[in-house]
């Protein structure tokens, strides 16, 4: 065990793939002499050579587009997008391209190909570095999203998605970047994609989240144990798609109280999804009405520090307030 | 457009008083920006920002250029691009600043500055994403006979996404007044331009795909910017289609105030110091005859007026939170529905 970072786990596993590894292509915009906006590949042009860590051009499309036809022939690339909000004008070879192709082919051909992307506020990233974009391609068939909040999470999904035979988003919150530090096994670690996890037991009510609002939902926990001697059970869904809705409905059966929190404008997000899920396969094991707090209905972040905040952490802190709430019902 | 000629010293006589007014908004420019880094520095600004030091001549040359209902595109290094069209010193600071005196209420801070009131349509964060939309404002005052004209600035990291070359493509087609500028300052953020481009010049290489003339030009020369801006608008302006301009530039300091642009070998970067085109404006004015005294006078102007805008600036309150949910549709927005 190593206590890291999540920029580092991330780092060093992506470094000990790619050693182990030679079909692993990495590709995007300054990850070569720069190694990358955040440095998770500083060093690796050197190491690896130019084969096998690319310096693109400006041009999303073209990148993910290329890296879904070395999918396709043999290798494993891994696309970096220097931030989430970059993504769309490849959204059409994600959509229309990398999740059909397994389906199209009657399952001849697979796209195994890795799209890592730093998203989330937080970071005084306004309007164009803060966007949170899971739910869009959550959307999509054929396309498995991850988003680990620990480092040791981001190591056992990032070895995973490089070894999965399908099209996987991943996903890695900026905020979450340096703060948040955790001890990470030495050899590398297999988490499956699709299995959610109990991050903190507890019997009153259960929390839905992932991202860098996991961390908040945490916190509130410890803070509402200690206040008023309510235990809140904390479910790290770790990845979006697919969905481990077991875990979930296991813990709420359990505490018969849900709530979802997430950072995303709330509306048709993720926390719909799961909401939705818990409402129809666990109604009757509910005495409560489930709770969804996700961010507020606006198209981007704004800059100004006071309303970032207001956005990422409002006062009073309403993950408290609502959980609170909740068990109170 | 705000007279920008008008200061405490007169131009010396018998050099084009344009020659004076550009030097002019180059000195507020520079001055401007030298502040912004200086309360980066001081961390009053908070997030990043891309400076625009070092490649003042370009933005200023159209600014003195252009005619005060002409839209502006440019990108998110647009602080020089905003105030050459005349926006006031003050709210551009505030919105640095997160104000609420900011241009845009503290809702979009540097990268997104916008005014439209002074033909100020925004600069654009997603790379490549306003080229098409320039295009769009030039057919509009093409079609209304406005005569108005659409300039629309970029990096020459933009000139490799697919954006480009739909605008350009389209612009030629249908002849539209629009005047593509790439300010080519070698770098697309940490990489050299030339190891992720297929020619030596992203623009100008390119201008033949679309049938339009290759336009080179020095985009430190602020003499040879003045001359390519106004020829450019005027051809837009007389119904002769769209211009590509490739400005060759380099910027001061890194891509982002984060960036010490290290990767930059460090006799390009004195080279390049010493083709400053403040200075080098300077020179060639004083060589024309334009007085000492009328240069002092003129930085004295820009370090006043900076100074009154950052006073105005700071002064200025933090935005209330109750805006974040305003303005998301014409009827106001969206209730919170959490
Ligand atoms: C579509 C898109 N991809 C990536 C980025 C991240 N990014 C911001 S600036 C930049 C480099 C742009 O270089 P250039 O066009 O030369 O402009 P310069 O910053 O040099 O003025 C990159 C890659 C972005 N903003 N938009
Ligand atoms: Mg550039």
């Amino acid at each position: 065990m190593t206590e890291k970072n999540l920029v580092t786990a991330i780092r060093d596993t992506l470094h000990d793939e790619m050693a182990a590894d030679d079909r692993i292509v990495l590709i995007g915009q300054d990850v070569g002499a720069r190694g990358g906006v955040f440095k998770v590949s500083e060093g690796f042009m050197t190491e690896f050579g130019e084969q096998r860590v690319v310096d693109a051009p400006l041009a999303e499309s073209g990148i993910v587009g290329v890296a879904i036809g070395m999918a396709l022939h043999g290798l494993l690339p891994i696309a970096e997008i220097e931030f989430a909000d970059f993504i769309h004008p490849a959204f059409d070879q994600i959509l229309s391209e990398a999740s059909r192709m397994r389906y199209r082919t009657n399952g001849d051909w697979g796209c195994p190909l890795v799209i890592r992307a730093p998203c989330g506020g937080g970071i005084h990233g306004a309007l164009y570095h803060s966007q949170s974009i899971e739910a869009f391609y959550s959307h999509i068939p054929g396309v498995k999203v991850v988003m680990p909040s620990t480092p040791a999470d981001a190591a056992g999904l990032l070895h995973t998605a490089i070894a999965d035979p399908d099209p996987v988003l991943f996903l890695e919150h900026k905020k979450c970047y340096r703060l948040i530090k955790g001890d990470v096994p030495d050899a590398p670690q297999t988490t499956p994609i699709g299995l959610a996890d109990v991050k903190r037991e507890g019997t009153d009510l259960t929390v839905v989240s992932y991202g860098y609002e996991l961390h908040r939902c945490l916190d509130a926990a410890a803070r509402l144990e200690e206040d008023e001697g309510i235990h809140a059970e904390v479910v790290d869904v770790r990845t979006l798609a697919p969905l481990d809705m077991e875990t979930i409905l296991a813990s709420v059966r359990k505490t018969a109280r849900a709530m979802v929190v997430y950072e995303d404008n709330r509306t048709y997000g993720a926390g719909a999804e799961i909401a939705a899920t818990i409402a129809e396969r666990a109604m009757f094991d509910l005495d409560a009405p489930i709770v969804r707090i996700g961010g507020p209905d606006i198209p981007a972040m704004p800059f100004a520090a006071a309303l970032e905040h207001y956005y990422m952490e409002p006062e009073p802190d309403h993950i408290f307030v609502g959980m609170r709430d909740l068990a109170h019902f | 457009m705000e007279d920008l000629t008008a200061g405490a010293a007169p131009p010396a006589s018998g050099i084009d008083p344009g020659r004076i007014e550009l030097y002019r908004l180059m000195a507020r420019l520079r001055a401007f920006e030298k502040r912004a880094y200086d309360l980066f520095l001081q961390n009053l600004v908070k997030g990043t920002s891309h400076l625009g030091l070092g490649q003042e001549a370009i933005a200023a040359a159209y600014g003195v250029a252009m005619r005060a209902d002409d839209y502006t595109f440019c990108t998110y290094r647009g602080h020089d691009h905003t105030l050459a069209r005349g926006v006031p010193m003050a709210p551009v600071m505030a919105e640095l600043l997160g104000r609420e005196g900011g241009l845009m209420g503290g809702k979009g801070g540097s990268m997104h500055l916008t005014s439209v009131a002074h033909g100020m349509m925004g600069s654009y964060a997603i790379v490549g994403a306003h080229l098409p939309i320039a295009a769009g404002a030039a057919w509009s005052a093409q079609v209304r006979g406005s005569g108005q004209v659409a300039v629309c600035f970029f990096g020459d990291g933009a000139t490799n996404i697919g954006a480009f070359h739909e605008a350009l493509n389209l612009a030629a087609v249908w002849r539209l007044p629009v005047v593509f500028v790439c300010e080519n300052n070698l770098y697309m953020e940490y990489t050299p331009i030339e190891a992720v481009t297929a020619v030596k010049h992203p623009a100008a290489d390119r201008a033949s795909a679309y049938g339009l003339e290759s336009i080179l030009v020095d985009g430190n020369d602020a003499d040879a910017m003045l001359d390519v801006a106004r020829s450019t608008i005027g051809r837009a302006r007389d119904g002769e289609g769209p211009s590509l301009v490739e400005a060759v530039t380099y910027r001061h300091g890194g891509h982002s105030r984060a960036d010490p642009a290290k990767y930059r070998p460090e006799s390009e970067v004195q080279e390049w110091f010493a083709r400053d085109p403040v200075l080098l404006y300077r020179t060639a004015l004083e060589a024309a005859g334009a007085p000492t005294e009328l240069f002092t006078a003129i930085e004295a102007d820009a370090d006043r007026e900076v100074d009154e805008a950052t006073e105005i600036a700071t002064a200025s309150p933090r935005p209330s939170v109750s805006i974040i949910d305003r303005d998301v549709w014409s009827d106001g927005g969206s209730a919170w529905r959490n």
